[in-house]
Formats: structure tokens, sequence, C-alpha cells
């Protein structure tokens, strides 16, 4: 945990699965896990684009999600992300959506 | 040595299913004589324990509601109460835990309850589901009521019961519309000599569960393979697609993550192995509608294929969209090569 802002580390979402025996890791050691972090921020504005919001990577423990009204939310994981990115732009990110898919082959 | 992780398997299956028969049958074998169990029974007074004549500490009854709307906190209590008494040693030793769930109950709320409590996910882990079907009124079942079919749908093994009461024609077109809905799942008779072993044999091993999914891989694509033949039960679909070139992890994670968040409730399950850039072996995913596995690492590739596939069972979702989606966010990601 982080000692000045009480932050917990380690997520347990299965995007970010802790290195065990067996288990497919990103976030093995250090260097991988801010890799993986930044490539992860980069991809997914490449969607965000498409509601107008973007992504940042706060602390390294955490994102923050902007809309172009200046709307801004911290989010946990991956799966938080698409709730907090519904709740703030009022649209449904869904990745079936013709329009997104014509969006990302641009 | 002490495992890291109780497995627990859970028994599910439509009213009158068998599942109370199947239970009874698994506990008289001595090899699980070192096993909890937890029965739900939905109503006042609960029969099935006393139909299972196994009563002593570690047989637990939850008599709240029915598991996956009321009782999942008295599941979480149950379980940790249980753990704490074996570790006090107030309780005969268990390595296993199974529970029986109400023939209603979804089975997807005990996953999460295993997964997310913060007690519980350090202590248990979810080895498998398993699904009794009847082999008389299954049919019936499977067409009128939606709970069986999202039942046999995040089935690990399905058992086929009462095949010695039920005619040839009935029991066929059962396993036809069972397979329609989960064409990876073994099925398994309640007389088969390696019952036991297939319901609840020891794979504990991350690797050999990961190899695990391989095997049902292999099975599943001869099941694809002529799933257009199959009948559609309730709207559920299975389907595999592929991917011929590396998958990008990250956009990956980001495509799953969206596609369970928005249709996660229609995703009755997700499994399959990915060729991931940067790996040298497969990537093992499993997913029951918006609860994901950790993705485990394959010790090899089961055939010279290096593609990745990936198998759904969706409700009222078309595959063909999934398909250009997942290809679309791969192809979108920077990373991308030829496999």
């Amino acid at each position: 945990m982080c000692a000045l802002c009480g932050v917990l580390g380690g997520s347990d979402h299965w995007a970010d699965a802790p290195a065990r025996p067996g288990v497919f890791s990103r976030v093995a050691d250090p260097l991988q896990r801010r890799r993986e972090r930044a490539q992860r921020v980069e991809t997914a504005n490449r969607i965000l684009t498409h509601y107008r919001m973007t992504l940042s990577d706060w602390q390294g423990s955490a994102f923050i999600l902007s809309t172009a009204t200046g709307k801004t939310e911290l989010v946990d994981n991956l799966s938080h992300l698409w709730a907090v990115a519904e709740r703030l732009s009022g649209r449904a990110c869904d990745p079936l959506d013709p329009l997104l898919m014509d969006a990302l082959r641009d | 040595m002490t495992e890291p992780f109780t497995p627990v398997t859970l028994i599910t299956g439509f009213l009158g299913s068998g599942k109370t028969t199947l239970l009874r049958r698994l506990l008289a074998d001595p090899a699980l004589a070192d096993t909890a169990v937890l029965i739900n029974e939905f109503g006042e007074i609960g029969l099935d324990h006393h139909l299972l004549e196994r009563i002593d500490e570690r047989t637990v009854l939850l008599t709240s509601g029915c598991l996956c709307c009321t009782v999942r906190g008295e599941l979480s209590d149950a379980l940790r109460d249980l753990h704490s008494r074996r570790a006090r040693e107030q309780v005969p030793w268990f390595r296993r835990v199974i529970i029986e769930s109400t023939g209603l109950a979804d089975p997807f709320p005990v996953l999460t309850t295993l997964h997310a409590d913060p007690v519980l996910k350090h202590h248990f882990r979810m080895e498998r589901i398993v699904t009794t079907v009847d082999a008389v009124n299954g049919a019936r079942t499977l067409a009128n009521h939606a709970e069986s079919v999202k039942q046999v749908a995040v089935a690990d093994r399905i058992v086929l019961t009462k095949t010695d009461i039920a005619d040839a024609a009935a029991a066929t077109s059962v396993v036809r519309r069972v397979r329609a809905i989960n064409p990876s799942a073994p099925l398994l008779r309640p007389d088969d000599t390696s019952l036991v072993d297939s319901l609840l044999g020891d794979d504990t091993d991350a690797t050999a569960r990961a190899d695990g999914v391989a095997e049902a891989w292999i099975s599943e694509q001869m099941a694809a393979a002529d799933a257009g033949g199959n009948p559609h039960v309730q709207d559920v679909t299975a389907f595999a697609i592929t991917f011929d070139h590396l998958v990008d992890w990250t956009a990956f994670s980001l495509w799953l993550t969206m596609l369970l968040h928005r249709h996660g409730e229609a995703v009755l399950r997700v499994k399959g192995i990915l060729n991931v850039a940067g790996t040298d072996t497969p990537v093992a995913i499993h997913g029951v509608q918006h609860l994901v596995h950790p993705p485990l690492h394959m010790r090899a590739w089961p055939s010279a294929d290096r593609r990745s596939r990936l198998v759904f069972i969706v409700k009222n979702l078309d595959a063909r969209a999934i398909e250009r989606s997942f290809a679309v966010f791969c192809a979108s990601s920077a990373s991308r090569a030829p496999a």
C-alpha cells in the first residue's frame, strides 16, 4: 500500500493476474508492468476516442478517465473502465457497434 | 503439504434432475470421505440432507433461500466457518467441498462469491461445475426453463441421469439439445465406472488445468464442425472463432472486458487458447458471463495448429458480429504481426 495516498497495490482483475505458477501474467516485474500499463492506455485511447474520452495512468495503480468537457473519474481496472465510460459519456460502449468497428479500421 | 486452495465442486441441475442421487453416489465412494458438503434447499423444510444420510459437522444446510438470490452471504459464512474450524481441528479434515444448489439456482453467483469474497478467494477455488440433466424430461425442461439452459451452458461436466428409465429417442433428443448448448463438457452417465474421477479427479495444478482446456478444445473443434445441424435451444448458440495472427494481449483484454461489460449476461461461456505476442506457449482463457478466470499458461500447443481459437456459448448474440469485432480490435493494435 502506498503510505502517502493509501492506495492498495495489486489488482486481482484477470487482465492483471499476478504471476503465479501456471498463470499468464503481464505484471511479473515492475518494468513489464509499466510497459503493459503504457500500452493499455495507448490502445484504450484508440477506442475511447470514438466516445470523445481519454484515459491516462494514475500513479501506476489506477487510471483517470476524462471526457472532452472535463468530467473526470478514477477507474481501478478494465471492467470498471467501461462502466465509468458509459456513465460519463451517456453512451453504450459496445464492441459490436458497427460504427465503432468502422472507426477502429480507419 | 497443505494445498493452497481447497477445490470446490458445484452440483447443479434442474428440479428433479437427480442432483441428490448423484451426490449420494459420490459420497458413498471411500475416495471422497474427506469431503465437506453444503446443501442449499429452498423452503422451510429441507429434505435433501435427510436423503443424503450423512449428517456430520462437515455437512452444512443452507436454508435462507435460493443460492443465487438470497443465500450468498450464508454460503460465504458457511465456507469461512468450515475453513476456520478445519484450521482449528474442530471438524474432521476435508480436502474438497461439494455444494449442491437448488434446482432453480443460477450457478454464476456461486462463482462470483468464491472469486470476489476477500477471504474465500485465498482459500477456495471453483474446480468445476457439474450439471445433472434428466434423460426423461430434460428436453422439455431445456425448452421451457431458461435456468436449466444456463446450468448446462456453464457446466464443466454434464451427467445424464435416469437413462435406465428413458427411451432411446428421448435420451437422444436430450443429448442433441445439451450438445447444442454446450459442445465441450464431457457427458457422463451415473453408472460410468470413471464417474468419480471425471467429476472430482484432482487437477489442482494450474498447468494441468490449462492442458485440460486444450483437450476440451479438441473435442469442441470436432463438435463445432457439425454444430450447424444442431437445434438452437432458447436462442443459445455455440460457435468457435479462429484468428491467424498473433494476439496482442492488451487489445484482447480491452476487447473482452468491453464485450463482457456490455453483453456479459448473454455470453454464457467463453473458452479458448490464444497465441499471444511475446510468448512461446499458448494462453488458455476461461470465462463465465462477467467472470473471467486468471489466464493460464499452457505447457505446449495441443497440435501443430498455432491459431488462436475461442469458443463462445451465447444467447441472442450475433456470432459473426463477435468474430468481426474480435478481428478489428486485434488488428487495431500496434504490435500486430503474422503468426
